[in-house]
Parts: C-alpha cells; sequence; structure tokens
C-alpha cells in the first residue's frame, strides 16, 4: 500500500509538472528534500541520544516494572480472558509501559511474546482472540508519554516553544486509547450477540 | 488550557529529575545506563534516513509540481466550512498507514508552515497521538501467524479517526 502512495506522489507530481509548466519548481525541490531531510536525522541525534539514555536509566532502575505492577489491576479488567498471573499479563503490561516511555524497540519484542502467549490461551488456533483484539487495539492508538522526535522537528524548524505540544498530544492520545477501548468492546459485544 | 500549558512545560524537567533521583536511589549506575541507552539513539537516527529522504522527496516533487494544492483546492471548501485546515488532511490519511512517511509529511507540514502555526501544531499533535495501525497488526499478527484478523483492523482504524479529532479539536481550543 505504501510503495502505491509513495511512487504515486512522484509520479502525479511529475505528469503533474510536465503538464503545469513547474518541472524547474520540482527540479529543485527534489535536492533541496533529500538534503533536508538529511539535515533533519542528524539534527534528531541529539534528543533521540538523550531521551533513550534517560529511559534506559528508568528501565534499569526497574521503574517500568514498578509502573507495569501500578497498572496491573487495571489492565487486568481489559482482558477477562487472561488469568492474572499468565505469563501473557505479564508481557502486555511490559509492552504497554515500553511503548508509554517511547521505547518503540524495545516494545516489539514484548508485544510479540505477549501474542505469542495469547495464542497459547486461544489453543493454538490461527484465528484473533478477544484479547489479541482488545490489545492491538489499544497497541495502536498509542500512549506515548512524550513524543521526542516531533520535539526534536520542532526545535529544528526554530519553534519558540517545541515543548508545547505535550500536553496537547497526551490529551490527543488518552482520547484515541479510551475510544479504541470502547469501539473494542462494542464489536466485541456485537460479535458475541451474533454468536 | 493553563494547566495543559503548564503540563507541557514541567513535565519533561520533573520526569528526568525523577528518574535520576530514583535510579541513584537504587543504586543503579546512571551515567553507564545512560551512554548505553543513547546509543542505541544514534542507531534509530540514522535508520530512519532512508525512509525520510524517500518520503520527503515525493512529497517536495508532489508540492513544487502544484499537484498538492490542485489537490487541496478540491477538499478545502468542505473542511474550511467546518473550520479544520485542509492541509492536515492528507497526513491523517497516512498515518495509519506509515509511521515514517507520516514523519515524513509532518516535517513537511512544519517546515512549510512554521512549527508554530496551526497547520504545524496540529501536524505535531496528529503525529504523536495516534501509533501506524497497519504496522502494528502487519507485525504482531504476523509474527505469531494469525490469519483471520477479526475485527482488529476496523477497532484501530476506528480509534485512530477518534484521536485525530481529539487532535485536532485541541489544537483548536489551545491555539486558535
Amino acid at each position: 500500500m505504501i510503495n502505491v502512495i509513495w511512487a504515486g506522489l512522484a509520479i502525479i507530481g511529475i505528469v503533474f509538472a510536465m503538464i503545469n509548466g513547474t518541472i524547474s519548481d520540482v527540479n529543485e525541490a527534489i535536492f533541496k528534500g533529500a538534503k533536508e531531510a538529511v539535515t533533519l536525522c542528524i539534527g534528531l541525534i541529539s534528543i533521540l541520544v538523550f531521551w533513550l539514555g534517560m529511559m534506559k536509566i528508568a528501565e534499569h532502575a526497574g521503574l517500568l516494572d514498578k509502573l507495569a505492577k501500578l497498572f496491573k489491576p487495571f489492565i487486568s479488567r481489559l482482558f477477562p480472558e487472561v488469568p492474572k498471573d499468565h505469563p501473557a499479563m505479564g508481557y502486555i503490561l511490559s509492552n504497554m509501559m515500553a511503548n508509554l516511555f517511547g521505547l518503540g524497540n524495545a516494545a516489539t519484542p514484548l508485544g510479540i511474546k505477549a501474542m505469542e502467549q495469547l495464542k497459547a490461551l486461544n489453543g493454538e488456533s490461527t484465528e484473533a482472540s478477544r484479547s489479541m483484539i482488545t490489545f492491538l487495539a489499544i497497541n495502536t492508538s498509542s500512549i506515548t508519554l512524550i513524543p521526542t522526535t516531533i520535539i526534536a522537528i520542532r526545535m529544528n524548524y526554530g519553534s519558540a516553544s517545541p515543548t508545547d505540544i505535550v500536553g496537547p498530544t497526551l490529551i490527543a492520545t488518552i482520547c484515541s486509547t479510551i475510544s479504541a477501548i470502547l469501539i473494542d468492546r462494542y464489536f466485541y459485544y456485537r460479535r458475541s450477540r451474533k454468536g | 488550557m493553563e494547566i495543559v500549558s503548564l503540563i507541557s512545560l514541567w513535565f519533561i524537567p520533573v520526569l528526568i529529575g525523577f528518574i535520576l533521583v530514583y535510579a541513584t536511589f537504587k543504586r543503579v549506575p546512571t551515567y553507564e545506563s545512560f551512554v548505553e541507552g543513547g546509543k542505541d539513539g544514534i542507531k534509530i537516527a540514522i535508520s530512519i534516513i532512508p525512509f525520510l529522504v524517500g518520503m520527503m522527496v515525493a512529497i517536495a516533487i508532489f508540492r513544487a509540481s502544484g499537484a498538492l494544492e490542485f489537490f487541496l483546492d478540491f477538499i478545502r471548501p468542505v473542511f474550511v466550512a467546518i473550520g479544520i485546515p485542509a492541509d492536515v488532511i492528507p497526513l491523517a490519511i497516512i498515518r495509519p498507514i506509515s509511521g515514517n512517511a507520516a514523519l515524513g509529511m509532518t516535517t513537511d507540514l512544519i517546515a512549510e508552515h512554521g512549527p508554530d502555526s496551526l497547520i504545524g501544531r496540529m501536524a505535531s499533535v496528529i503525529q504523536g497521538s495516534t501509533d501506524t495501525t497497519f504496522y502494528v497488526l502487519t507485525v504482531y499478527f504476523g509474527a505469531v501467524g494469525i490469519k483471520k484478523m477479526g475485527d482488529a483492523l476496523k477497532v484501530g482504524l476506528l480509534a485512530d479517526l477518534a484521536g485525530f479529532i481529539a487532535a485536532i479539536l485541541i489544537v483548536l481550543i489551545m491555539f486558535a
């Protein structure tokens, strides 16, 4: 899908430029766009290094595990089909905490472990279980405490207050996560009514 | 809304302070842990270069040719009527499909309109408020061999939509 969108953007642009007489603008944009992307990524290094460094400290200090324990009573209510002390629960919680702290690379393997456990709970069926759908619904709506990359990009483009989107992002992400949980519940009850 | 601004300002320093105090009490080798984690930061920044170059060039072509303006002129009246800048709509469409493509688009919007413009802020919040639904589903279901996704895609995309609406409304309330 992304391949079609990507190639489509460039192809439509080039054809449009031929008709529109903007081919020289396009020429310039190609080199400017590439240069800007690289400059940006280099600029991102500063924040990413700092943030992932801090998060590693939090991880080593056991903060993530601590938070996972704190959230357990709430989270386990969202997964009524998972026994409280099943390893699946542990992985689900660790995955959520890693996502919360923006540790995407650490979150993915934990999430896959959680999925393996959920699959085992579902008798190794190749069909998605209720708990899997709930887990992924929460995962795709993502609760991130601090959108580090965005802050870095805003800094790079000379924002007067690069972090002023932290609060709004937090509210928006909570809204999308609550919606995900509600929508998931709605679809579940619709399925179970159908039998 | 004062409180939200206050949270934005205080959140990061307080969180960093808390982590350092907590880790020191737990006798974690803080500086060594920091360096270990920081190395990942370099890897991530370098590894997204090809994604961003590809996407930002494609968007730059699309914009410079005039095709983007042409497309936006079509949808603008509808969204302007309800008070939403049409420029963020392509971002909302691409956000669930590819995270890096969306990051390229967000960067383009911030560069073009300024980070502190309404569009720049809206793009920032949209980018941060949801994850890439298609990617998450493909990776997680793919890794454990689930063939039937059930309602997962529908739920994910509807939640994304709710997130976008929330993002747009909050930015309008706070910054418009």
